[in-house]
């Protein structure tokens, strides 16, 4: 998905074009066969999939007697059905850009930590760490959040509503527990740290050694070095990371269903309980749901797919674009 | 590289020398940081915040400005800003390692009041919600088994298909595999579960089972393969493949005995990466395996349950006996996934070349 | 989760170098040692795959389902019951509604003690869930809080073969409205209250009205937090039908609705999730079975029906309200419809009622012993008795009868 350092792949004398002269041979021929076979299968299940996400979030959408996008209210099983992404689409972007907001500058200073500040007896255990949080489960972080970080976030929320309550944002926090869009972010912030700062760091790690010594040995001090070779050389690994980081974000159900207490309202009070999230809206709602009830919650779940998708895609992207001129660099 | 900075001889002031500069003593940050703690706390308590967060946060900005002025007074504004960049980064770091190691320390501890052999060994069979016993035993095995189903199905898949494009795609076929498996990475788990509900359990009219569960997972986990394979294949030097080739060897052969033993522990890796991940799926296990109190040993027929699900379910009951239960099993899940990557990680380490960084 | 693998294989070096690789004369290539450490190590991750399989295998050999003599398991169930297995055997698959599932995990225990080699598997999913999964053919049972809707027994009628979905009233129990508010702990309340309390009208704890219902009681000038469930719920659906029939006035909302309908107030996941919302809130009030106030100690409101006293949650005083429904199913369907304006003294009326749901003619000949035996179970005396130690209240003794009648004629 991200290979932001790979070096160009070979390519290999066998282009297709020569391929079919050399596979005379049965053992060749079995063997393609079976690579392309699993090839096709791929393909095979991912147009089924396409389909049917489609055919049914169609079957929804057509009976749908309000605006699919703009309407804020979700009751598909009502006459006539009414439903909206709106509130859901405004959630999740919300809590991805709080969690986006926390997690990719101290991404990027633990990455800076663990490439440049720790002594080098911390740092490979550290890096090893981060590694091994990136694979947690997320039901797990969303046990620990709703039972754990959401009573220690109250008083955070209660004095940011009183000395920041002129925000607008920070204002009305509420007085019972803090299960809304803010806390969300910062759970999802705490999920994808690990992610982004495991990229960003391998990324700090290519900088060639020539450029810091170079910015050394002209008296720079260590954030100028940084500052100078280290962050221009990974700005677009820094950005791919994030992506990454981004896209799980989006697509995070459990933990989110566990920890916010949602409602139906686009509310800029971040730190009022409320508002949803694609997914976990998905997750919360299906199980009660009628047929018609899930295609509406497929139809919504093909927005949230068409979103990742984007953002994977901007992701990719910008890998490609630094892989034209990074070639040199590596 | 960084000793070469850290190790800087401290110097004590020389006015007269222009390339020398007043510099803090080698204990300075820990003094600033100390005092901006104490600040911190202090403030804290004055003001009568209960929220341990706002101090710690408090504590962290004292000791920024606080470096910053101290060293912009004594040594000049470069090295001041030198000097914030370090305690920010230091901040940084502690910022995320305290929710971190908060997340294994609850787990860890939590998790270790129910765990005991008995809690391993026994499945939930006639426990009620509020009562405290039963085990995990069924759920342990039907994620062990599904988990592997899912594997047996997608590491061959995902496989052929990494060796089809890295070693002969390069029609519009390899081109629309490519795009699809980007695609297939984006699909929400949930989406999964519903397409494998869809299709085996309603229009073919199977039950639900493990077998069920783990064909979803082998869709999540197959371009996870694909991608790390096909990148792993790569880094396979050509003039291997060529040497090969050159020697009369068919191409199936070359790809087998040479290229595919080159990459095994990369490959490795990433199969046991992407099992990694699959183990701790909740939501398509969810719709399609059922759960059950009860161990059932064959994932082809009849409910089973899940690690993941488990965890899920106790926490939804909500009762102290199911959440000290659902933060053993927790621990457990953890457990499993941690050594699965560690073995992933030591195979990949072992496997790499020595001449490396 | 592969990036990190794929950085950390170096690429400077290219991970292998040709002249590893020696030939013979023969034409045949030959491992050099290199290459064979490689294999070797392929072969030691089959090795360690093997290991997997075979722990796997060793574990299934050690787990037991048996959890009579636990920790503190209580042997109350090995005393010998009146329970006839009828030829049950098998796996009977059941799902549905939350509100029921204790009254099942009871059950279940009691009739797999009983019946040697019969699983029932009771998944709480909800009831829409429930019927969704009985309508695809997945379960046999459902349990459901609310009867079969009119489409929704058309949809069975594929499933059932010659016959369709019927609903089975089977166990009853009061919603209580739950509340934290220190200092009061005997809090009497009524339907356009309680409205208005929901539907954000109401906003602090010394408002007149509630005042008014509770003379003597000094009531703290706290914001009123209102929780109710963030997924959909036969719970929601029966509080609001209660409120639009008790409280038409003041409660608007579509009374059909499983999920919350008005506006305002905060939201949790599942009645647990509710309870515990609560429960750690100064000024909070929602609503969830009793069972959940019970066990995490919560406080209920005492409602004022119009009766000589105000009316507490308990199971007793439910089952007087569900005493006075009537049965608006016709042939062997008994859905009930329930009257929440009872003024009956001791008589607590938000009440729900929920259903097994399964096919009268058409279920599935391997299920059909289990599926009754088990049904004849859960309404006999005895099983039936089980129910007040949950939580729930019996079904009364004319509704069970007609439930009695009909079981065994399931085909």
């Amino acid at each position: 998905m991200v290979t932001t350092t790979t070096s160009p792949p070979p390519k290999g004398p066998d282009t297709e074009a020569r391929r079919s002269k050399s596979t005379a041979r049965p053992g060749d021929k079995i063997f393609l066969g079976l690579s392309r076979g699993s090839g096709i299968t791929l393909l095979v299940i991912m147009a089924a999939i396409a389909i049917f996400l489609t055919y049914r979030a169609a079957l929804a959408i057509s009976k749908d007697e309000a605006n699919f996008l703009t309407t804020s209210e979700w009751n598909p099983a009502g006459n006539p059905p009414v439903f909206g992404i709106a509130v859901l689409a405004f959630g999740t972007i919300v809590s991805s850009v709080i969690a986006m907001i926390i997690a990719v500058p101290v991404a990027i200073g633990i990455a800076l930590f663990i490439s440049h500040y720790a002594p080098r007896k911390l740092a490979a255990p550290l890096a090893y760490v981060v590694d091994l949080l990136a694979a947690v489960p997320s039901i797990i972080y969303g046990l620990w959040g709703a039972i754990f970080l959401v009573p220690y976030l109250d008083g955070l929320n209660k004095w940011l509503d009183e000395y920041m309550g002129w925000t607008y944002i920070f204002d009305k926090a509420s007085d019972g527990l803090a299960r809304n869009l803010f806390t969300v972010g910062i759970l999802l912030a705490i999920m994808i740290l690990p992610i982004i700062t495991n990229v960003t760091r391998e990324v700090f790690l290519q900088v060639p050694k020539m450029h810091e010594e170079a910015a050394l040995a002209l008296g720079a001090t260590r954030w100028e070095v940084i500052r100078m070779s280290v962050l221009p050389f990974g700005r677009s690994g820094i950005i791919s990371a994030s992506m990454l980081g981004l896209g799980r974000a989006l697509g995070e159900t459990m933990a989110v269903a566990v920890v916010l207490s949602p409602s139906f309202v686009i509310s800029g009070h971040l730190l009022d309980p409320g508002g949803g999230t694609f997914a976990q809206n998905i997750a919360s709602k299906f199980n009660e749901a009628n047929e018609f009830g899930r295609d509406a919650l497929i139809a919504s779940g093909l927005v949230l797919f068409a979103i990742t998708l984007l953002v994977n895609g901007a992701a990719r992207w910008i890998i490609a674009r630094r892989k034209e001129y990074s070639g040199a660099a590596a | 590289m960084s000793h070469a900075i850290q190790d800087r001889p401290v110097q004590t002031a020389v006015r007269h020398d222009p390339l020398r500069h007043a510099r803090l003593p080698r204990w300075s940050p820990l003094a600033i940081a100390a005092g901006s703690i104490a600040a911190g706390v202090g403030l804290g308590l004055a003001a009568g915040w209960h929220s341990r967060i706002q101090w710690g946060l408090l504590a962290a900005l004292f000791f920024v400005l606080g470096t910053y002025a101290v060293t912009a007074k004594v040594e000049g504004s470069r090295q001041a800003k030198d000097r914030v960049a370090t305690s920010l980064v230091w901040v940084c770091f502690i910022l995320a390692v305290i929710p971190l190691l908060s997340l294994a320390w609850v787990t860890i501890s939590k998790g270790l009041e129910t765990l005991d052999p008995y809690f391993l060994s026994h499945s939930m069979n006639g426990v009620l919600d509020a009562e405290v016993g039963g085990g995990i035993y069924h759920a342990l095995l039907g994620t062990i088994e599904q988990v592997l189903l899912a594997t047996l199905i997608a590491a061959p898949i995902g496989l052929l298909t990494a060796v089809y494009l890295v070693e002969y795609g390069r029609g519009k076929l390899a081109q629309a595999v490519t795009f699809f498996v980007d695609v297939m990475t984006g699909v929400p788990s949930i989406v999964a579960g519903l397409f494998i509900l869809a299709t085996w359990n309603l229009m073919l009219g199977f039950g639900p089972s493990g077998f069920a569960g783990a064909m979803a997972l082998a869709i999540l986990m197959m371009p996870v393969v694909v991608r790390s394979t096909e990148e792993m294949l790569k880094l396979v030097p050509n003039e291997l493949r060529e040497a090969s080739l050159a020697l009369g060897v068919p191409k199936w052969r070359t790809i087998l005995k040479v290229v595919l033993p080159t990459a095994i522990g990369g490959i490795t890796t990433g199969v046991m990466l992407a099992v990694a991940r699959i183990t701790g799926e909740t939501a398509p296990v969810l719709l399609l395996v059922f759960g059950t109190k009860l161990i059932n040993e064959n994932p082809f027929e009849g409910a089973q349950a899940s690690l993941p699900l488990y965890v899920y379910e106790q926490y939804a009951v909500g009762t102290d006996a199911a959440i000290s239960r659902a933060w053993a099993a927790a621990l457990v899940l953890i457990a499993f996934v941690m050594i699965l990557n560690l073995v992933a990680r030591g195979i990949a380490r072992w496997k790499a070349p020595k001449t490396g960084r | 989760m592969h990036v990190d693998a794929l950085h950390r294989t170096p690429r400077h070096t290219p991970p292998y170098n040709g002249q590893d690789i020696r030939f013979t004369a023969g034409g045949f290539w030959k491992e050099h040692p290199k290459v064979k450490l490689s294999r070797k190590n392929g072969l030691r991750a089959t090795a360690i795959g093997a290991l997997v399989v075979s722990g796997a295998l060793v574990l299934t050999a050690c787990g037991s389902d048996d959890n009579t003599g636990t920790k503190d398991g209580d042997k109350k169930t090995a005393a010998a019951s009146n329970i006839k297995c009828d030829g049950a055997k098998g796996q009977l698959l059941a799902a549905g509604s939350t509100a029921q599932k204790n009254a099942m995990d009871l059950w279940v225990k009691n009739f797999q003690a009983a019946c040697e080699g019969v699983e029932v598997n009771y998944q709480a999913i909800g009831s829409g869930g429930g019927i969704t999964k009985f309508n695809q053919g997945q379960v046999a049972l459902a349990g459901s809080d609310s009867a079969l809707k009119e489409e929704e027994v058309a949809a069975s009628q594929k499933i059932c073969k010659d016959g369709k979905g019927i609903n089975l009233p089977m166990v009853g129990g009061p919603i209580a409205i739950g509340y934290k508010l220190d200092g009061v702990d005997n809090l009497v309340l009524d339907a356009p209250t309680i409205a208005k309390i929901f539907d954000d009208k109401i906003k602090k704890w010394n408002d007149p009205a509630i005042a008014k219902l509770n003379p003597g009681v000094k009531l703290p000038d706290t914001s009123i937090q209102a929780f109710h469930r963030s997924d959909e719920s036969g719970t929601t659906q029966n509080l609001g039908k209660y409120l639009s029939e008790a409280a038409p006035a003041d409660w608007k909302h579509d009374p059909k609705s499983k999920s919350w309908p008005a506006p305002g107030g905060q939201a949790a996941n599942g009645s647990s999730g509710v309870a515990t919302a609560v429960k750690d809130a100064n000024g909070a009030i929602g609503y969830f079975e009793l069972s959940y106030a019970t066990a995490n100690k919560i406080s209920t409101v005492k409602l004022n029906t119009g009766a000589a006293a105000p009316v507490e949650a308990t199971t007793a005083n439910a089952s007087k309200a569900i005493a006075a429904a009537k049965i608006k199913g016709t042939g062997n369907d008994l859905a009930l419809s329930l009257d929440y304006k009872t003024k009956a003294d001791g008589a607590y009326p938000i009440i729900l009622v929920t259903y097994e749901i399964a096919c009268d003619k058409g279920n599935k000949a391997e299920n059909l012993p289990t599926l009754k035996a088990f049904l004849n179970y859960t309404v006999s005396e005895e099983g039936q008795k089980v129910l007040s130690d949950a939580g729930y209240a019996p079904l009364p003794a004319e509704i069970a009868t007609k439930v009695r009648e009909i079981v065994p004629t399931l085909s």
